[in-house]
């Protein structure tokens, strides 16, 4: 049942992006800027990891997330250390997207040319 | 030589004595592969960066040029050209090369026929015997420069356009047996407020009326003196803008003598959405095809209208809106009398 | 926003762009919307495979898959962008591959390559990360601002 939760909510959040794209004409860039702070609110208030509870990586790929696990990260050191752990730990748990992209991208830029 | 507001005739006849056209493998398979001299298989032309594959396909035209021209290239007196990429570096090192002087020319898309205009109003009062002019643009290196990386998924609208890869360039004499220029008219910038940098079309439509108007004013004839009235890179959307904005202005050109350069090189199914565009689409196009034509004597006479958004990455960034210019040329097959 | 835009029109710059309006080609939305939800929801489902696939063949908990599988479509994006097909996708796509993750491996990657040309430093280095910077930047920001609030509320007011 996962799966199918996964497809549906993961494919009703790129809808909210086409949407974004084509009915107020934003750029992919500003998109996906507010997709993330807005992945960052919903985990603010709560929303996002029932969300993942009930949808697994249909809430954990998109970009959403993103803001999601951020916030997750602070606020968990922020637990342990006090509110300088909301610097420290942002990245704790989200490293991963951030990581395998910059490491993948120096890969492809040794291996790969741009085919046009 | 004056003629009008902000047309000029040219008396003394300036002769297009040879043309040269590159192109890349997207051009290769599309609408009229038999307008280009070279054609080549690999975007890259095996240099190390997309606008050094650039300058290599202006070098490769110019050198066509002279070579069906029969010139050496120190007879050549001047070579008038430009390109869309920042500073026109492709331009400049393929002029280097070529060791020609050289006078850059900017007008985006519209180059081609700015430099052609420029040239043919040298050659008219006698202060050169022969210029070289060219415009070239390449795929990869405009939308690395205007959009996004090459390989980036990002969907475009239907209303962008696709720019082509290649070069195109003409020689240009006092007398000889080719097509000759007979006038052209200089556009001013319009600009409409238009902010949209995936829809050029539609921006620069109203460049390429105003040129329209302003030249049959200044020549005082009327549109069906031309066989075609051939735009640079409308394409779909612009085209249509600008036909029925013509046709409201009361300039009666018909719908089929109205022919889009950027409509012309690829096919339907090519996935170029609204057309073609680029400095070298109106160049290669006029050059290869419909220069060819007047040679064959399939056509009379023709009023090149070359279209180009004048706007950078940085003014669209500043929400500044996009400036748009038209520059027409009217050439003739020999044996014309304006 | 628009709206504001328009008021600086003169007259006739207002009537030549409801003009030009009338004749532009629309964008297929509905259709647009289609392809995003299934290709994205596709993409999700991937997701999830691999996933399982972690938790099931290497001991990982639901919370720690999460890590291992995103790093594994990043991979898959690097190849699919690498071999010149990823833009492809894309133009059919549209954010039903730019919203998952692989899109924003996508925007580091591509990046990454085309400016191979500038150099390693400048080029890929400086621009890697031009088109996913913003993602970055405000995802970390809002976090903070999010985080800070979280944290105050919960030691001050004791959530």
């Amino acid at each position: 049942m996962i799966f199918f939760w996964a497809f549906i909510v993961g494919g009703l959040i790129c809808v909210i992006g086409q949407i974004m794209f084509d009915v107020f004409k934003l750029s992919p860039a500003h998109t996906l800027t507010i997709l993330v702070v807005s992945g960052a609110i919903l985990d603010g208030i709560g929303w996002y990891e029932p969300l993942i509870d009930f949808a697994g990586a249909g809430a954990t790929v998109p970009i959403t997330s993103f803001g999601n696990s951020l916030v997750h990260g602070a606020v968990q050191e922020a637990e342990k250390h006090g509110l300088i752990g909301v610097v420290t730990g942002m990245f704790e748990v989200t490293s991963a997207g951030i990581s395998a992209a910059i490491i993948f991208g120096v890969i492809g830029a040794l291996f790969f040319k741009p085919k046009g | 030589m004056l003629q009008g507001h902000q047309s000029w005739i040219f008396t003394n006849r300036p002769t297009i004595l040879s043309t040269g056209t590159v192109g890349g493998p997207f051009e290769a398979k599309g609408k009229i592969p038999e307008a280009f001299d070279i054609l080549h298989e690999d975007m890259w032309l095996e240099q190390d960066s997309w606008e050094k594959a650039q300058q290599k396909m202006l070098e490769e035209s110019l050198q066509t040029t002279l070579k069906k021209g029969r010139i050496e290239k120190e007879q050549v007196e001047f070579l008038i050209a430009g390109d869309l990429i920042n500073q026109m570096t492709p331009t400049t090192f393929a002029a280097s090369t070529s060791s020609i002087p050289f006078l850059g020319a900017f007008s985006a898309c519209a180059t081609s026929m700015e430099s052609l205009a420029l040239a043919a109003s040298i050659i008219n009062a006698k202060g050169a015997n022969y210029i070289l002019c060219a415009a070239s643009s390449h795929n990869a290196a405009t939308e690395k420069q205007f959009r996004y990386p090459t390989e980036y998924g990002g969907q475009k609208p239907p209303t962008s356009q696709w720019t082509v890869t290649g070069a195109g360039s003409a020689l240009l004499g006092q007398n000889g047996d080719g097509p000759v220029i007979t006038a052209a008219t200089i556009g001013k910038v319009a600009d409409m407020g238009m902010t949209d940098p995936f829809n050029m079309g539609g921006a620069m439509a109203i460049a390429a009326v105003d040129t329209i108007e302003a030249h049959f004013r200044d020549m005082q004839i009327e549109p069906s003196y031309y066989d075609l009235i051939i735009t640079g890179d409308l394409g779909h959307i612009g085209r249509e803008v600008s036909l029925d904005l013509l046709h409201e202005r009361n300039i009666p050109i018909e719908a089929e003598k109205y022919v889009d350069c950027g409509i012309a090189i690829y096919r339907e199914d090519q996935p170029v959405l609204a057309g073609g565009s680029g400095a070298a689409c109106s160049a290669i196009v006029t050059y290869g095809h419909f220069v060819q034509e007047l040679i064959k004597g399939n056509l009379n006479r023709i009023l090149v209208v070359a279209t180009g958004s004048l706007h950078s990455t940085l003014s669209v960034q500043q929400n500044d809106s996009i400036p748009c210019i038209a520059h027409a040329v009217s050439i003739e097959a020999r044996g014309g009398n304006l | 926003m628009g709206d504001k835009k328009k008021q600086k029109l003169q007259p006739n710059q207002q009537q030549y762009q409801a003009f030009q309006q009338k004749r532009e080609v629309k964008r297929p939305i509905f259709k647009n919307c289609i392809k995003a939800f299934l290709v994205g929801g596709l993409i999700c489902l991937i997701g999830q495979l691999i996933s399982t696939f972690y938790i099931y063949q290497f001991n990982f908990t639901e919370q720690t898959a999460g890590n291992p599988t995103i790093a594994t479509l990043i991979f898959i994006t690097m190849l699919l962008t690498g071999f010149g097909v990823y833009d492809r996708f894309a133009q059919f796509a549209g954010a039903g591959t730019a919203v998952p993750v692989t899109g924003f491996g996508n925007a580091v990657i591509s990046s990454a390559i085309e400016y191979r040309s500038e150099g390693f430093i400048l080029g890929v280095g400086s621009n890697m990360l031009k088109l996913a910077g913003p993602v970055i930047v405000y995802g970390v920001f809002s976090a903070f601002i999010v985080a800070i609030i979280k944290t105050i509320l919960r030691q001050w007011g004791g959530f």
